[in-house]
């Protein structure tokens, strides 16, 4: 549906010069719900306006479904823009108009008759269940009410595809949720194609079908959402799933003494798994192997269908040396170990 | 308002000023000829100022109709009309103003160097109320496939309007001021009124009484701004 090929973007020029996007590929499939992640500045927000071309790619092409969108003239884009939606983290709805005149809007710009015109608004408000704002103006909505006016109006044109800027950003958890699921009813319903970038890990997890990372104006990966949470294969992707799996430990856990000689010695530890590994009975089988025990202090796992992720915080208790095999031997099974207290602590 | 405001004007000659009974109709006629002038002057200078205004933001780098030229070239002659002051300005446009009105006497004649100088003012008023305006309307709209026309005409203008209208407001409380200026070259209005009879004749009642009403036309003015820029706010909310 979306080809992107080689996209470089350029911003400025000589000593001012900013590399936006460097050689960026991406093949977007018809009627997926893509991801693009990426920490602020790292390019995402240019990369899904280069699509629609609100901004200008220095170099490489952008196919939408067969059309080269940077050889349009700008009534051949104009035209293409009406069956590319867009939605914002600000919403950008507009003060003068009410709700129903909002989404109104994208059908005058594509001059589609009153009577359709108002027929496809009360449909589409409908989709969104914001029938009864119509005639409200968007100062009196909430952020979720007014995202979804926000949708609706993207909808209008029925297009193609729906490009989603951060749309859940200025959105707290439970709004972001039901905004997520109102796009994923819309992809399965209308069989849209939706891009969407965002920094929030949640939002992947929860709505997309594949992901793709950017890191310093280049994809680093790209895959299956699952894949990339059961086997992530950057410090990058591992960093993002991290961040939505609760890291800090309780303060009275790290208060506890802790003994470093002698055969009770103890040590504080965390371990990170990601898929597979998490399934298999590792701490039993270390507790078996050596002669520690692993007092489970505190935890957190996340599910992906049916891929668990997270942590565990645990104390082994055991001669110093010995624990320190047991360490060697959770590290050989694959996972993450960070050691959280030190000698002397 | 003016027929109200004559009402009490008589009185107040009939008690403190005597035989000075022409000052009612004087002082009406005048006022009325203030407010010709300046309403004509504000509607001449919106006209030919807006679009100046629409043309200076959309001009500018990275709008919709990014002209970095004609941006320099417009911007520098608002600035060149702006800092020219209006006493000057009205001579230097005298034989313009018998161009385009036959004469450079009275009230009409008045209207051709008032416009002139609101003109770049209202130009930079009205691009201060569009700039206000998040880029993120206007990227929306794209996304949408509007037009130029399109956002000038369905985001630009209508989420300013608020801004534009207090804009107004300002724009004629200034030609307010500017008309009485003119007066004293002989524009009508209130200001010949109070230069040739409170000044020239030491008529110090009349000065005064011109200084009264133009207070009241200023307020009034004011209200009227602000209530028709708190109605659109209201309706919006």
């Amino acid at each position: 549906m979306i080809e992107i090929s080689n996209l470089t973007k350029i911003y400025g020029s000589g000593p001012q010069e900013v590399m936006a996007l460097k050689e960026v590929s991406l093949s977007i499939r018809k009627g997926e719900i893509f991801g693009i992640i990426g920490l602020s500045g790292a390019g995402k927000s240019t990369l899904i306006r280069c699509i629609n071309m609100l901004e200008r790619p220095t170099q490489g092409t952008i196919m939408v479904d067969g059309q080269d969108v940077g050889s349009l003239n700008s009534l051949e884009l104009r035209q293409l823009r009406q069956k590319i939606g867009m939605i914002f983290q600000h919403f950008n709805l507009l003060s003068s108009r009410t709700v129903f005149e909002n989404v109104m809007f994208p059908l005058e710009i594509a001059a589609v008759p009153k009577n359709e015109a108002a027929q496809k608004v009360n449909a589409l408000l409908e989709l969104v269940g914001l029938t009864d704002k119509a005639q409200v103006y968007p100062e009196q909505l909430s952020g979720g009410q007014k995202q979804r006016v926000g949708i609706a109006r993207a909808l209008a044109n029925d297009p193609k595809v729906l490009l989603s800027d951060e749309a859940t950003s200025a959105l707290d958890p439970q709004t972001t949720r039901s905004i997520l699921g109102l796009l994923k009813d819309i992809n399965r319903q209308l069989g849209l194609t939706i891009v969407l970038i965002t920094h929030d890990m949640n939002v992947i997890k929860d709505a997309c079908d594949r992901v793709a990372v950017i890191d310093d104006s280049t994809i680093v990966e790209v895959g299956d959402v699952l894949n990339i949470f059961s086997n992530p294969g950057t410090p990058t992707s591992r960093s993002f799933i991290n961040s939505i799996v609760n890291r800090e430990i309780p303060a009275e856990i790290l208060q506890r003494q802790f003994i470093d000689h002698g055969l009770n010695s103890s040590r504080l530890i965390r371990v990170s798994f990601i898929g597979a590994s998490a399934g298999e009975p590792i701490i039993s089988s270390m507790v078996q192997k050596y002669a520690v025990a692993a007092n489970i202090l505190y935890g957190n796992i996340d599910q992906l269908k049916d891929i668990p992720f997270g942590n565990l915080t645990l104390e082994l208790i055991g001669p110093v040396e010995t624990i320190n095999e047991a360490l060697d031997f959770l590290r050989k099974c694959g996972l993450e170990i960070e050691v959280l207290n030190h000698a002397g602590n | 308002m003016l027929a109200i405001s004559g009402i009490n004007l008589a009185a107040f000659f009939a008690t403190y000023l005597g035989d000075y009974d022409w000052v009612p109709a004087a002082v009406l006629f005048a006022s009325w000829e203030t407010l010709y002038m300046v309403f004509l002057s504000t509607a001449v200078s919106y006209l030919v100022g807006m679009p100046l205004a629409i043309i200076l933001v959309t001009s500018e780098k990275g709008h919709i109709l990014e002209n970095l030229q004609l941006n320099q070239v417009l911007g520098s002659i608002v600035n060149a009309v702006r800092s020219l002051p209006f006493i000057i300005l009205l001579i230097l446009a005298i034989p313009f103003t018998r161009w385009v009105v036959g004469t450079s006497i009275g009230t009409v004649a008045s209207i051709v160097p008032l416009s002139l100088a609101a003109i770049p003012f209202v130009a930079r008023l009205v691009e201060t109320s569009l700039k206000e305006i998040d880029w993120g309307l206007i990227e929306a709209a794209l996304s949408m496939g509007a037009s130029n026309w399109q956002i000038i005409t369905k985001v630009l203008l209508p989420e300013a309007m608020p801004s534009v209208v207090l804009g107004v407001a300002i724009t004629a409380i200034n030609l307010v001021g500017y008309s009485a200026m003119a007066g004293v070259l002989g524009g009508g209005g209130l200001g010949t009124l109070a230069y040739y009879h409170g000044y020239m004749r030491y008529q110090t009642g009349i000065m005064w009484i011109t200084v009264i009403v133009l207070i009241v036309i200023v307020q009034g003015i004011q209200m009227l701004g602000d209530k028709a820029a708190g109605r659109i706010i209201n309706k919006r909310r």
